[in-house]
């Protein structure tokens, strides 16, 4: 192995990760004609948009900021939405579940059935009302087993379908973001960061994230080795054993299907030590709709999910 | 997802790999093993793996469980496409690019290449150097990764015998001195016993040098891009052009990634393909400033001169300019089940350039079994071939051996925006 070029600069891993993030928004900007960004208020989206303002500052974003609702949401998470965008000046668009459901696209078999996987009838309903080329999003590889083989630039056909046997090769750094007409190209920028990386930046850039992040008392009852939040939407069952505990969440979606996890950390450098001494993956401790099949994941990308 | 017991005290950037092996080499156990070993793999993965291979029938935790992603790769015990996966040491982070070893093999391994600054070759300890460890070693070679590292795997199943790795080492040298690949490391391992993959085993004695994980470590990351000369495609202009504040009124950012070299506030550029010169007014990273960047830094240039700079355009290090090129010869990968058609129409995207291209030549193509050069009058997906195109519009190249981001273009199918192709300029 040669040793000569070590006295060379490189750069630490979190600024070539940046550097990457960067370089693909900008392919974006330049490669499409009306893209957009989805932000949820949640942290992987908050790195992007600190990522966006690396890329394009001091001009605007070449992109409005997209939120699908699904009305689930905690309320600290939408507060701090609006805010973020207004803070930056950006554009923020909201399409809400609740509309598909007021025009029929999406038709819930219970009323308390989880919100998550219908987020694709209102994703695609948006990209086709504002005709956007490209949807920027916030996933990441090591989230789940389907997201570690698709690519960055990743084509949808015109019904929002994902085919894993048929995507088109990526080499080097060099992004084919070409789409027919009402086809659509999903992006994904921080594909190759780790949740360890994502705690990282968000501690180096000292970003501001929604207070649910942090450790909080909040009610939940255990199910399935997983914690539920008692909310209005979730409340407790007849028998359920109602404790207060100190918890965070890791992820934050929509609350059906979103479980914290016990946790004392009140700030990013506490939440950095337990994710690198962690045991449990981020969705596997706290998505309650992957657990339905090993191939959860896969099927709803298939479907037009993100 | 990494779980190190520290964290990071020195930051030694990160490494991106590729393992390359046949369906039986153990290529999957070894990453499972790399990931086991550095404790990235976390508990209820590792459960889910254990009640797979519990249903399978097998004594062990199938480590190889791991990397298969897919449903329908699961149904038929296969891998389907290149996967990526993370792991970090604490002073490295590592992405491995994991390409499925049956038939659509070279286009996933050159998929997988094109991004690796190493590439670990496995060889089976019972079986040597084979046709196929041959087309690995040749596709590494031909996509320009630095460093190649051959891991004689199954030690465990020869008795770890040192005469049987260093046959092997000698057979692959013999081989290696004639396809002109320089730079190779051997290392004896058992993936399955977890010898001197991060840990030596006990069961090596005579072997005495790095195990798999010293060597990843102390690898020089994407050395290719350094010792180049500064190469800075432009991808984006910024132009706020906002009348409230008159500093930014006439601003013009031309933004981009250094593909190779370093820049300093001052140096003198050439912008192509123009041709003028300038010099560099300001380094800028979200609006603040710096003296020098390094490659692969996303940053914002700022000119001392006013020159019209579109995407497309090339900023390049004066006096140290790549070729401006109308006709390209290259090596090609083609990539689709759909043959190379010379009546079609094809776009080559080069760095942050597009253009309308159209095939020349077929020069010769590379028989991948026996590594001779025979003509050719078509092309069909995971050919290799050497071909001319003519451009519509000139591409501002280097040579791919002498700078990997700037010799590098796909071919992408203008009817159904297909990716095609990958070139290799020569």
């Amino acid at each position: 192995m040669t040793t000569a070029l070590l006295a060379r600069p490189t750069l630490a891993h979190l600024d070539w990760l940046e550097a990457e993030a960067i370089h693909i928004l900008r392919e974006v900007a330049g490669q499409c004609a009306n893209p957009a960004l989805l932000f949820s208020g949640g942290k992987d989206s908050i790195c992007l948009l600190r990522l966006a303002e690396k890329a394009f500052r001091p001009g605007r974003f070449p992109f409005p900021l997209l939120h699908i609702d699904t009305g689930h949401n905690y309320d600290e998470v939408i507060a701090f939405r609006d805010r973020r965008a207004a803070e930056l000046g950006e554009r923020l668009i909201v399409r809400t579940l609740a509309d598909s459901m007021a025009r029929g696209s999406v038709v819930l078999r219970t009323p308390d059935e989880s919100r998550n996987k219908h987020q694709s009838v209102t994703l695609l309903e948006a990209i086709e009302e504002f005709e956007f080329d490209a949807c920027i999003g916030g996933a990441r590889r090591d989230e789940e087993k389907a997201r570690a083989k698709e690519r960055i630039f990743s084509f949808r056909d015109a019904f929002g379908q994902w085919d894993p046997k048929n995507q088109r090769p990526e080499l080097w750094d060099l992004y084919n973001a070409r789409a027919h007409r009402g086809e659509n190209i999903r992006v994904f920028p921080i594909s190759n960061w780790t949740e360890l990386d994502v705690w990282q930046y968000i501690e180096r850039e000292q970003l501001e994230l929604p207070s649910i992040y942090f450790a909080h008392p909040r009610p939940v009852v255990r199910r399935n080795g997983l914690l539920q939040p008692v909310t209005p939407l979730t409340p407790a069952r007849d028998g359920d054993r109602v404790e207060t505990l100190s918890v965070r969440f890791r992820t934050v979606g929509d609350i059906t299907c979103t479980a914290p996890v016990e946790s004392a950390a009140a700030g990013v450098a506490a939440i950095i030590a337990e994710t690198a001494t962690t045991t449990i993956t981020e969705r596997g401790a706290t998505r309650l709709d992957d657990q339905t099949s090993d191939a959860s994941m896969e099927q709803r990308k298939k479907e037009g999910y993100f | 997802m990494s779980a190190p017991e520290h964290l990071p005290d020195a930051d030694n950037g990160l490494l991106r790999f590729l393992t390359c092996g046949s369906v039986d080499d153990g290529k999957s156990t070894l990453i499972g093993r790399l990931l086991y070993d550095t404790k990235a793999i976390l508990a209820d993965t590792l459960h889910a793996m254990a009640r797979t291979s519990q249903k399978r029938g097998l004594d062990a935790v199938d480590l190889s469980l791991l990397t298969d992603g897919l449903q329908a790769e699961r149904e038929q015990g296969i891998t389907i496409d290149v996967a990526y996966r993370y792991f970090s040491t604490g002073t490295r982070k590592y992405i491995i690019a994991d390409a499925p070893g049956h038939e659509q093999y070279t286009r996933n391994m050159v998929t997988a290449a094109s991004s690796a600054d190493l590439a670990v070759i496995l060889i089976d300890a019972r079986r040597g150097v084979l046709t196929q460890t041959k087309r690995h070693s040749t596709i590494a070679h031909l996509m320009g990764i630095p460093h190649l590292v051959v891991a004689v795997n199954k030690m465990d199943l020869v008795g770890y015998e040192r005469a049987v790795f260093e046959k092997i080492c000698a057979d692959y040298r013999d081989f290696a001195a004639k396809v002109g690949i320089a730079d190779v490391c051997f290392i004896p391992i058992s993936a399955l016993a977890g010898d001197m993959i991060v840990d030596r085993g006990e069961r090596l004695g005579w072997y005495s040098g790095p195990t798999l994980l010293d060597l990843l470590e102390t690898a020089v990351g994407a050395p290719a891009a350094h010792g180049a000369p500064f190469r800075f495609p432009v991808q984006y202009v910024c132009r706020p052009q906002r009348a409230d504040d008159p500093l930014l009124h006439d601003y013009r950012g031309f933004m981009g990634r250094i593909e190779s070299g370093e820049i300093a506030v001052g140096d003198a550029v050439t912008v192509l393909p123009a041709g003028r010169t300038t010099r560099i007014k300001d380094i800028q990273v979200a609006g603040v400033s710096q003296p020098l960047a390094i490659a692969e830094q996303s940053v914002t240039l700022l000119l001392e001169d006013d020159i019209d700079i579109s995407r497309g355009d090339m900023i390049a290090r004066s006096g140290a300019l790549p070729q401006t090129r109308q006709a390209v010869r290259a090596n090609l990968c083609w990539l689709s089940e759909t043959p190379l058609d010379p009546r079609r129409r094809y776009l080559i995207r080069h760095t942050t350039r597009e253009t309308q291209a159209r095939l020349a030549s077929i020069d010769s193509r590379l028989d991948i079994a026996s590594l001779a050069h025979e003509a050719a009058a078509g092309l069909a997906m995971n050919d290799i071939a050497q071909v001319s195109f003519r451009l519509a519009q000139p591409i501002f190249a280097d040579a791919y051996a002498e700078n990997r981001a700037t010799g590098a273009f796909i071919v992408i199918d203008a009817a159904t925006n297909n990716t095609v192709g990958a070139g290799m300029v020569i």
